[in-house]
């Protein structure tokens, strides 16, 4: 016996919750893939300790999307029985962990997002999500950190890391501009002052995303183009892949707990 | 009328005393009334309602923490109490007493510097060692065995210690 998938009633503030709630969860799991691998012990507990934050964060939101909603669903619905079409989060986050610079490319490129968005969501009208943000943005403080000091490590290390590191801003680039886009049900929220617009955060993002790359001696891609899909359920093929482990207790034994 | 406020303010103050024991599992020394994180207490009609706020968004001594407060008040002979996890306003180092912070040197953990800008994005703290007091200290890790802490080492007395982050 297998458990079947939910259904989700998105109202714009349910999808809103969610679609956050899913970036923190799957960037907070592709993380977790690293405990145990990680290239040094402190390392290892640095990324375990910010997926253990982002998890925090996903759980916040997942149980206020359950609120919102009103239905039958909770956190542990939302994360364990949702097929990959109904994932909500970044291409971004979704991305394999691959080497080392490629875990902390997409780190930095996400946490230098987060941490301004967060900042700017806590003056949110929905008092839940301006509490939220106000816990996250803390967080996201460190994991800028974290990963603007790996960046400069990486970067202006030896010629290997330099070319690694590279190579694994080139191939993420694409992915960014999802995190600054708007469509209808979320333009609403804006309007009422319960969501920020990203887009008035890319002259930041940019700044301290060219800022860094620049003292690590990393080129900024001049390519513009840029890939999106996630937000409305159209994934790359490593979704499934991670979902697939991250489900399989819940799917395999419908409702086991500890 | 009267009586029955002072009996719920009189429960309200035993409850408080009874939960304000309980301790941080990860940081034994520290109660949960010295890290800030018992926030409130409230009684309608005798029952207890205890508010509680998680340090980080994550962290896993929370479930622990409501468990060990429940335990705590039933023992203290109130039945059946709630405990509830409020995020607003977010929890600050700030809150921490001088208690707390005095026994946390003690134990070999450096307390969080007040006023630090945490914002700094390669910021230069000045940590003392809770060994030898010396300052001539650095990091070595942002992060270290639980979420509110980061790892460190004295250059002076060359012993690593952890520092409690200022958040």
């Amino acid at each position: 016996m297998t458990a079947a998938s939910i259904t989700v009633s998105e109202t714009p503030l349910v999808l809103y919750a969610l679609r956050r709630a899913d970036d923190a969860l799957i960037l907070g799991h592709r993380l977790s893939e690293w405990c145990g691998h990680a290239p040094m012990l402190e390392e290892d507990m640095a990324l375990a300790n910010m997926g253990l934050d982002l998890l925090g964060q996903a759980r916040e939101l997942y149980a206020y999307a359950a609120k919102v909603e009103g239905k039958n669903n909770t956190e542990d619905t939302f994360a364990y029985l949702r097929d990959v079409r109904q994932y909500r989060n970044l291409l971004l986050v979704e991305q394999k962990n691959g080497d080392f610079a490629r875990t902390m490319v997409r780190q930095f490129f996400y946490s230098a997002f987060a941490d301004l968005y967060w900042r700017a969501m806590m003056t949110s009208r929905d008092a839940t999500l301006a509490a939220i943000a106000a816990k996250s943005e803390k967080e996201s403080a460190y994991h800028l950190r974290h990963s603007s000091e790996w960046m400069m490590r990486l970067g202006d290390g030896t010629e290997e890391s330099h070319r690694r590191a590279q190579a694994a801003i080139d191939d993420h680039w694409a992915f960014t501009g999802e995190m600054f886009t708007v469509d209808a049900s979320e333009r609403g929220l804006i309007d009422a002052g319960i969501a920020i617009d990203p887009e008035r955060l890319r002259p930041q993002w940019l700044k301290i995303v060219s800022g860094v790359l620049g003292e690590a001696t990393l080129a900024r891609p001049a390519n513009d183009w840029m890939q999106k899909g996630g937000r409305i359920g159209h994934h790359t093929e490593h979704l499934g892949h991670l979902l697939s482990e991250l489900q399989s207790m819940q799917r395999s034994f419908p409702g086991a707990t500890w | 009328m009267v009586n029955h406020v002072t009996r719920d303010m009189e429960l309200r103050q035993r409850a408080w005393d009874a939960a304000a024991q309980v301790v941080d599992p990860e940081i034994p020394v520290l109660t949960i009334a010295d890290l800030g994180v018992l926030r409130d207490i409230s009684v309608h009609d005798g029952e207890i309602e205890v508010a509680i706020t998680p340090t980080y968004s994550g962290c896993p001594a929370m479930n622990m923490i409501a468990v060990e407060i429940e335990v705590a008040l039933e023992r203290a002979g109130f039945r059946k109490p709630t405990v509830r996890t409020v995020l607003s306003p977010a929890w600050t180092t700030d809150w921490m007493s001088d208690d707390g912070r005095r026994k946390l040197k003690e134990y070999g953990i450096a307390p969080p510097q007040a006023g630090r800008g945490r914002r700094a994005l390669f910021g230069v703290e000045e940590v003392a060692c809770p060994q030898c007091g010396s300052t001539d200290t650095e990091t070595l890790s942002e992060f270290g065995s639980t979420s509110c802490k980061a790892l460190w080492r004295c250059k002076s007395c060359r012993e690593p210690f952890d520092y409690f982050k200022c958040h």
